[in-house]
């Protein structure tokens, strides 16, 4: 388990657990005791902080390495997946992965960013970091679904799109657009959910469905705040101001009517408890999807341009 | 209000502080370093008159440039929330865009405009980069949405010049959102079969390019324009390598597919008019007498 920052005291009472748990045998009855007081103390301490988590705060939750991923998800959530590979133009991508599966029993198309957990891993999906043949990828997958009469469900969790020569050179922002494009225009049941980072670009070139929700403590912004604050500030350090000011949590968004829903984390983070928030999160596609998949496919098209078109008239009040 | 305060108060003043002239008669060229006397360069619409460098055009000189004559209406656009998110930063928001209107005399980054072009209705969307840098936020989101509804409403065809560089940090997430919202607008304009140009000036990067920016019908570009997604410095500190020469430039993305014509900026309308009216179907434009048939139709 990795501990962040402001989570010591709390890891610090976990370790102490954990080593009572070792000494254990001996006289069993008063060790029992003593870690149950410790483990109430835990979650007291757990409820607190996460129920006033800072943006930046929050944003580290989004980023923690323990974070269920987009493969989590596919694993948890959907049964025969079968990933589909490739742009047909130029390569494969792992920093996208997608295919078809089954979503409690209903065929559907999954598409999602993933980060990967350890070096290897992490090399492999480019950090979830996309170049354009990834967002290729996601187009093509999104018109088969639509071909097909499938509904298409997205999982962002990207820093942001690859900036790197390749990218540019092959053409980063005309995929990007044209995944956007291709959101908007598909005339099947498009949910998507922020299962960690949204990061700019790269995350709503998949993120622009009937129905966006967020997990709780997931970010969603136009820019890094490190990216902010180097710009505004000339210095990276006053990124926790960058993260206040530019309203990135779910709740803002949610405030703002950027996103509909807010899906609730597992106390102390989806990384404390992985297989309850990849099965809340299954739930909440589900109710959504049930009511999408009644809908008229020209009115799905229709509902979803009209919501993002009025998007951005107004503010916080 | 005499004599003395117009003609002879002047005077004096010019005698007594004549460094503020000679600062703006001479401007540098950014390639070459030669320098070129103001009134040669605007007459050279901004172009070097050395090496042909393209500098930035002002937006109206560049509506000026591209609709029949210089004439051109613009059209009033929708009021936006200000400062949407309250945004906290060394100098407030709404300060940066008291300070961005004063400077400009514009309302926020973009003038949707409409005239002829060859005798032809055209709505133009043209972005104002000395205002926060062409970015794009909510203001400039409306005004694009208005351009494109115009463009139906007229049935004609819709040219969009951006010159941003990209989403508007203050205005946060909501920048974001402008750019599923831009490619809304400019998919309406394409389904009703009227020809969408987007004309890349420099500099075209970030969000504006990720959305409506490359999504045109044609693509046409002025020579040396910055055009791309991240910047570079972003790139430069992500993998540690010197860019190669010409990265990120019109011909660049020309020679990599994304741009379709690098045209120099006194070929431009020449270049989008007939392009406008091979699209149309209509003949060349020397032979078409809009005259009567405009007389006609109004």
């Amino acid at each position: 388990m990795n501990f962040l920052d402001f989570e010591k005291p709390i890891a610090e009472i976990e370790g102490k657990i954990e080593d009572l748990r070792h000494m254990g045998d001996g006289d069993g009855l008063n060790i029992a005791e003593e870690v149950a007081r410790l483990q109430a103390k835990v979650e007291k301490r757990l409820r607190e902080t996460y129920a006033k988590l800072t943006p930046w705060q929050k944003t580290q939750v989004a980023r923690h390495p323990d974070r269920p991923h987009c493969s989590h998800y596919l694993a948890g959530l959907f049964e025969d997946f079968q990933p589909l590979a490739g742009d047909r133009s130029f390569a494969d991508d792992s920093a996208i992965l997608g295919g078809l599966a089954r979503f409690r029993g209903r065929s559907v198309m999954v598409i999602g960013q993933e980060k990967g957990h350890d070096t290897e891993t992490r090399m492999k999906h480019n950090f979830g970091m996309a170049r354009p043949e990834g967002y290729r990828k996601a187009r093509r997958l999104m018109e088969m679904a639509d071909h097909f009469g499938l509904p298409v469900i997205t999982l962002v969790d990207t820093a942001g799109a690859y900036p790197g020569i390749d990218a540019e050179e092959r053409g980063q922002a005309e995929a990007i657009a044209k995944s956007i494009e291709t959101c908007l225009g598909i005339r099947v049941p498009l949910i998507s959910v922020v299962i960690g980072e949204g990061g700019s670009g790269g995350a709503i070139a998949l993120a622009t469905g009937n129905v966006v929700m967020m997990l709780e403590h997931s970010i969603y912004s136009v820019i890094s705040p490190e990216g902010c604050a180097g710009i505004l500030w000339r210095s990276g350090d006053q990124a926790q101001a960058a993260a206040e000011a530019l309203r990135l949590t779910a709740q803002d968004l949610l405030r703002l009517k950027v996103i509909d829903e807010v899906i609730p984390e597992p106390l102390g983070g989806a990384h404390r408890a992985r297989d309850a928030a990849i099965h809340t999160v299954g739930s909440a596609i589900e109710r959504h999807l049930s009511a999408l998949v009644t809908q008229d496919p020209g009115v799905l098209r229709a509902r979803r341009r009209d919501k993002f078109l009025a998007m951005g008239r107004t503010g916080l009040e | 209000m005499n004599w003395l305060t117009n003609f002879v108060r002047p005077k004096i003043q010019q005698l007594v502080r004549p460094k503020e002239v000679p600062d703006n008669l001479w401007i540098k060229c950014g390639a070459c370093e030669q320098m070129i006397f103001h009134r040669e360069l605007e007459k050279n619409l901004q172009v070097c008159t050395h090496c042909g460098h393209h500098m930035r055009l002002p937006v109206k000189k560049r509506l000026e440039l591209l609709f029949d004559d210089g004439n051109y209406k613009r059209i009033e656009l929708p009021k936006v929330a200000e400062d949407p998110l309250k945004f906290k930063d060394l100098k407030a928001y709404p300060a940066r865009i008291k300070e961005a209107r004063s400077k400009t005399g514009e309302h926020d980054a973009i003038i949707v405009a409409h005239g002829a072009m060859g005798g032809m209705d055209v709505v133009i969307a043209a972005f104002d980069f000395s205002y926060m840098g062409g970015s794009m936020g909510m203001a400039v989101g409306e005004g694009l949405v208005a351009a494109a509804e115009l463009a139906i409403v007229q049935d004609a065809p819709l040219i969009v010049v951006p010159a941003s560089g990209g989403a508007r940090m203050q205005e946060g997430i909501l920048s974001l959102m402008q750019m599923a919202r831009t490619t809304v607008a400019v998919e309406k304009v394409k389904e009703h079969g009227l020809p969408y140009i987007v004309l890349l000036t420099d500099p075209t990067t970030g969000g504006v390019t990720a959305s409506f920016a490359m999504l045109g019908d044609i693509h046409v570009s002025e020579p040396g324009a910055t055009i791309g997604f991240a910047g570079a410095r972003v790139i430069e500190s992500t993998i540690r390598q010197k860019l190669p020469e010409g990265f990120q430039k019109a011909e660049y993305l020309r020679d990599h597919g994304m741009v379709d014509v690098v045209a120099k900026r006194h070929d431009l309308r020449k270049t989008l008019i007939n392009i406008l009216d091979l699209l149309r179907n209509r003949g060349p434009a020397g032979q078409v007498v809009p005259l009567r048939t405009r007389v006609a139709a109004e």
